[in-house]
C-alpha cells in the first residue's frame, strides 16, 4: 500500500481547546478515506493543517514519502493537495470556467484566453464524468453543481489528493448519490480522497477506510467493509447510542397554527416566500424538509416576527398574528429554538441566568416594574439547568463558556419552559454530539405527547424522517408537497426537495 | 458539601480572574503612558531618566493631590467627568457611540445658565428646577440623533457631532445676544438660589455636585444590572439579534439609551454651571468635558465604578497642568498621557476582537 499522505503526531492547540492531540493519519493512494467525528472533534482542523491554513504546534507531515513543511495553501497546491471547503468560495457572477481558471488563467498575450479555458474545463469535466456547462453563471446553477465546480477547481490546479469538507451537507439525496459516482471516477483515475463527515450512512456507502476522531484524538482506523454503522457510532461518541427514536403514533388535535399564502422578501428585496400554505396541529410534529436556502429560515423569521411579511397571514389559535412584534408573538404562545444559537438564541456574554429569562425578563415573577428580581431569575435558571441536564459549574457562568450541546440544551430548556402553544425548532441539533441530539429529540417528542404543536425545520433528512409525523417539503419558497412520515421515503423527499414532482408516481404517499 | 465548597471557590477564582483580566490592560496602558511621558521629559529637558521621572511625578502629584488646594481642584475637574463618563458608558453599553455628550453637556450648561437667572425662587425649588432642566435639555439633545438612528438609520456618530456644533453655536448666540452681560463674553451670574453648596467655603469651587455624581454612579450601576432597562440595553449592545429574538425592541432601546446618556450629560452641564462656573461663557471651542468623558468611559470599560477611578485619574492630570508648567514641562504632556492610555485601551478592544475571532474559527473548524 503506497502512502500518499502521512501525518504523524500532529498537535494543535487553540485558546482553550486542544483541537488535535498527537494525531496520526495516513492516506493510501487511490482510496476514499473518511475522517469521521462529531462537530468539534478536530477533523477540519487536521485537514486545515494539511492544507496549510494552520500550522501544527508539533508533528510531521509526509507527502509521497517526503517530509514537507506546508506553510500556506499555495504550498499544499504545489504538493498536489486540493481542498473543497464546506462553504464554497466562488465568484457568483462569473461563469463556471472563469471560476475554475481564476488565479491560473491560460493567457494570450496579456488577455485571458477564454476559448482555451473553456476547452480545458470541458476536457477535465469529461475525463471525470462531470456533467457541467463551462459557460453557465455560478448564481444560476444548483448547489450540487457549484460543488462540482469547486472539485474541478482543485483538479485544474493539479490536485492528486482531494480533501472534501462535509460535502454532503448541502446536497439532496440524489445529488449525494451523484457525488458518490464522481468520487469513484476520481479514484479510478488515480486520485486519493479524504472526506470529512459526521454522517454515518455516507461513510458506509462511499469510503474504503475510516479514521474516527473524538475530542482531538484518533480512536481507530478501520476498513469500511469490516465495520458497521452501530460500531462506528459507538466509536464516534464513545458509548452505545440509539439512532432511532421510540415514539408512539401521534394524536393530532385541533389546528394550532394556520399559515395562509404567506409571502416575504429577502434582504435584497427578492421574493423568498411565494405563498406558503401550512397547518400545524396540536399533538403533532410537522417537519419542514428542504435544501438550505429555499425559504425555510425566512418562514420561521416571519412567524416569529423577526421578518416582515409582504402578503398572506398566519393565525395562532384563531388569532391573527401577522405583522405583530416578536414580543407580542412570544406572549401569544409561540416559542422558538432558533437555527443559530450564537446569533439569535443566546447573548453569549450574558450569564446563563440572564439568558434563561430572555423573552420574559420583563414580566413577573422575574421583574416588577423596571426592577429585576435576580434571586428569582437565578433560582429559575437552576431549575432549567437541573431539568435539562445542562453541564455547567453554576448559573452564573457566561453562556459562551458552555459547549455547543449545553448551550443548545439551555436554549431548548428556556423555550420549552415557556409552555408554548406552538414550539418551533429550527435545526435544533445542528452541531451537537449524538448524546445531546438524543436528548433534544426526546424532549421534542415529549412536548408533542403533551399536546403541543411542534414545527420542526431541519436540513438533516434523517432528523426529519425520524421525528416528524407529517413532512412538508419546501422548495423555492413554496410548500411543494406534504407527506405522511410513515410512508415517506428518502427518495420521494429528495425528488420534491429538488423541485421535482411525484404526480406520475403512485398517489399513496401524498396526504 | 465538598462540591459546593469547590463551586464557590471556583466562582471566587473566576471573579478574581475576570477582575484581573479587566484591570490588566487599563493598568498596563497607564504605566506605559507614564513611561513614555517620562521619556519625553528626559528628551525635552535633557535630564537623566530618574531625574526626569521624579520631576514629572512630583509635578503631577503636587498639582493634583499634593496640597489641600490642589486636591480640591482635582475634584472640581473630576465632578463633570463623572457625568460625561457615565453618559458615554451608557451609550457604549448599548453599542452606540455618543460623540454628542459634548453637545448635550453644553446644552445643559446653557439651559442652566438661563434658568438660573430666574429670580424669586427658593433654593429648594430652584435647584431641582435646573437639575430637571439640564436633564431634559440633554435628553432631547441625545434623543434626536437616537430617534433618527432608530427610525431612519442615520449614523449616530455623524448626527451627534452635528448636534455638538448646533449646541455650541446656539449657546454662543444666546450668551452673546439676548442674555449677554454687557462688557463680558458671558451670561450674568446665576442667582444664589440656583447655586450648589460649596461645602468647603466660597473660595473653593468644590461643591455638592460631586456627591450627586457619586450617587449617579450607584444609580447607573443599578440601572445596568438590576433593572429591565439595563438588561435590555446591554442585550442590544452585546447581541442585537438575540435581543430582537427575545422580544426586545432594538429601536426603542437605542432611543432610550441615547435619551438616558444625553440626560446624564445634560445633568453634568447643569451641575457644572450651578456648582462651578455660575454662568455660561462664549465658547471659542468645545468645553471638552464631553470628549474627555469618552476617554474616561473607554478606560473604565463602561463600568460605573471604573468611571469613578478613570475620572479621578483624568481629573488629576488636568489639574496638574499648572504645576507642570511651573517646572517647565509643557502641559500638553497631559494630553500625551491621555492619548497613549486611549490608544492602549483601544488596542485591548482590538486584541479581544481578534481573540474572539480566533476562538470562533477554532469552533467552526473543530
Amino acid at each position: 500500500m503506497e502512502k500518499v499522505v502521512e501525518m504523524r503526531g500532529i498537535t494543535k492547540v487553540f485558546p482553550g481547546v486542544r483541537a488535535n492531540d498527537d494525531v496520526n493519519f495516513e492516506l493510501a493512494k487511490g482510496e476514499i478515506h473518511v475522517l469521521l467525528g462529531e462537530n468539534g472533534a478536530g477533523k477540519t482542523t487536521l485537514m486545515n493543517i494539511l492544507y496549510g491554513l494552520y500550522q501544527p504546534d508539533s508533528g510531521e507531515i509526509y507527502v509521497n514519502g517526503k517530509k514537507v513543511d506546508i506553510k500556506t495553501p499555495g504550498d499544499a497546491i504545489k504538493l498536489g493537495i486540493g481542498m473543497v471547503h464546506q462553504h464554497f468560495m466562488l465568484v457568483h457572477n462569473f461563469t463556471v470556467a472563469e471560476n475554475i481558471i481564476l488565479g491560473k488563467e491560460p493567457k494570450k498575450g496579456i488577455t485571458v484566453n477564454m476559448k482555451q479555458a473553456i476547452q480545458d474545463v470541458k476536457k477535465l469535466a469529461d475525463l471525470y464524468g462531470f456533467k457541467i456547462d463551462p459557460e453557465a453563471i455560478i448564481e444560476d446553477i444548483t448547489v450540487g453543481q457549484q460543488q462540482k465546480v469547486e472539485i474541478l477547481k482543485a483538479l485544474y490546479r493539479g490536485a492528486d489528493i482531494l480533501i472534501l469538507d462535509e460535502p454532503t451537507a448541502v446536497l439532496t439525496p440524489q445529488e449525494i448519490e451523484e457525488l458518490g459516482v464522481i468520487l469513484k471516477n476520481l479514484v479510478k483515475e488515480g486520485k486519493s480522497i479524504i472526506l470529512i463527515t459526521h454522517k454515518l450512512k455516507e461513510v458506509m456507502s462511499m469510503s474504503d477506510r475510516v479514521t474516527i476522531v473524538r475530542r482531538g484524538k484518533v480512536i481507530d482506523t478501520v476498513r469500511t467493509s469490516e465495520t458497521s454503522i452501530d460500531r462506528l457510532a459507538e466509536m464516534m461518541v464513545g458509548r452505545k447510542v440509539s439512532l432511532k427514536i421510540d415514539k408512539a403514533p401521534a394524536k393530532p388535535g385541533k389546528v394550532v397554527l394556520e399559515i395562509k399564502d404567506l409571502r416575504a422578501q429577502d434582504h435584497r428585496g427578492l421574493p423568498v416566500l411565494k405563498g406558503v400554505n401550512l397547518e400545524v396541529r396540536s399533538g403533532e410534529i410537522l417537519g419542514i424538509a428542504g435544501v438550505d436556502g429555499n425559504g425555510q429560515s425566512e418562514l420561521i423569521e416571519v412567524i416569529t416576527g423577526l421578518r416582515k411579511s409582504t402578503g398572506g397571514k398566519f393565525i395562532l389559535n384563531g388569532k391573527d398574528l401577522t405583522g405583530k412584534s416578536p414580543r407580542e408573538i412570544i406572549e401569544a404562545g409561540i416559542a422558538h429554538i432558533p437555527e443559530d444559537r450564537h446569533k439569535r438564541g443566546l447573548v453569549l456574554k450574558y450569564s446563563l441566568a440572564e439568558n434563561a429569562v430572555l423573552g420574559k425578563h420583563y414580566a413577573a415573577p422575574f421583574a416588577k416594574g423596571i426592577m429585576m428580581n435576580y434571586a428569582r431569575i437565578k433560582e429559575y435558571a437552576r431549575t432549567l439547568i437541573r431539568d435539562f441536564d445542562v453541564r455547567t459549574p453554576n448559573e452564573e457562568v457566561m453562556a459562551s463558556a458552555l459547549s455547543g450541546g449545553n448551550q443548545q440544551k439551555m436554549v431548548a430548556a428556556r423555550e420549552i419552559n415557556k409552555d408554548p402553544e406552538l414550539l418551533i425548532a429550527a435545526q435544533p441539533t445542528r452541531g451537537l454530539d449524538v448524546g445531546a441530539i438524543e436528548y433534544i429529540h426526546k424532549r421534542l417528542v415529549m412536548e408533542r405527547d403533551r399536546g403541543r404543536a411542534v414545527l420542526l425545520v431541519s436540513l438533516e433528512l434523517d432528523e426529519i424522517l425520524n421525528l416528524s409525523d407529517r413532512i412538508a417539503v419546501i422548495y423555492d419558497g413554496e410548500i411543494v408537497g406534504i407527506l405522511d412520515a410513515k410512508n415517506a421515503t428518502e427518495n420521494e423527499l429528495g425528488i420534491l426537495m429538488a423541485g421535482g414532482s411525484l404526480k406520475n408516481k403512485k398517489e399513496g404517499g401524498i396526504v | 458539601m465538598t462540591a459546593n465548597a469547590n463551586n464557590s471557590h471556583n466562582s471566587l477564582l473566576n471573579v478574581l480572574k475576570s477582575t484581573y483580566r479587566t484591570l490588566l490592560f487599563p493598568l498596563i496602558s497607564i504605566i506605559v503612558a507614564m513611561f513614555v511621558a517620562v521619556l519625553f521629559v528626559v528628551w525635552g529637558r535633557g535630564v537623566g531618566f530618574f531625574e526626569g521621572t521624579s520631576l514629572l511625578f512630583k509635578a503631577i502629584w503636587n498639582g493634583s493631590f499634593g496640597s489641600k488646594d490642589s486636591l480640591i481642584e482635582t475634584f472640581v475637574y473630576v465632578t463633570p467627568l463623572l457625568f460625561t463618563g457615565l453618559a458615554n458608558a451608557v451609550a457604549f453599553k448599548t453599542g452606540l457611540f455618543n460623540i454628542g455628550v459634548e453637545g448635550q453637556f453644553t446644552i445643559g450648561v446653557l439651559i442652566t445658565a438661563i434658568l438660573g437667572l430666574i429670580s424669586g425662587l427658593p433654593a429648594i425649588v430652584h435647584i431641582p428646577l435646573i437639575i430637571v432642566g439640564g436633564i431634559l435639555a440633554g435628553a432631547i439633545w441625545g434623543g434626536i440623533p437616537g430617534y433618527l438612528k432608530a427610525k431612519v438609520g442615520t449614523n449616530e456618530v455623524v448626527n451627534t457631532i452635528m448636534m455638538n456644533f448646533i449646541a455650541m453655536y446656539l449657546s454662543n448666540y444666546i450668551v452673546m445676544g439676548p442674555l449677554n452681560k454687557p462688557g463680558v463674553a458671558s451670561t450674568p451670574e446665576i442667582r444664589p438660589s440656583a447655586m450648589l453648596w460649596r461645602f468647603l467655603g466660597e473660595n473653593n469651587r468644590l461643591n455638592t455636585g460631586l456627591f450627586i455624581g457619586l450617587l449617579l454612579i450607584a444609580l447607573v450601576y443599578i440601572l445596568f444590572w438590576k433593572t429591565t432597562i439595563g438588561y435590555e440595553i446591554r442585550a442590544v449592545g452585546l447581541n442585537p439579534y438575540a435581543a430582537e429574538y427575545g422580544g426586545i425592541s432594538i429601536k426603542k432601546n437605542m432611543i432610550l439609551a441615547m435619551v438616558i446618556s444625553g440626560g446624564i450629560a445634560g445633568l453634568g452641564g447643569a451641575i457644572y454651571v450651578s456648582g462651578i462656573q455660575h454662568n455660561a461663557m462664549e465658547l471659542t471651542g468645545f468645553i471638552g468635558y464631553g470628549f474627555d468623558g469618552i476617554a474616561v468611559a473607554l478606560l473604565a470599560k463602561s463600568h460605573p465604578v471604573g468611571v469613578l477611578f478613570a475620572s479621578i485619574l483624568f481629573g488629576a492630570l488636568n489639574s496638574s497642568a499648572i504645576s507642570l508648567q511651573l517646572v517647565n514641562i509643557p502641559k500638553q504632556i497631559v494630553f500625551l498621557i491621555q492619548a497613549i492610555i486611549i490608544i492602549f485601551v483601544a488596542a485591548d478592544y482590538i486584541y479581544k476582537w481578534i481573540g474572539e475571532k480566533r476562538k470562533k474559527e477554532a469552533m467552526i473548524n473543530g
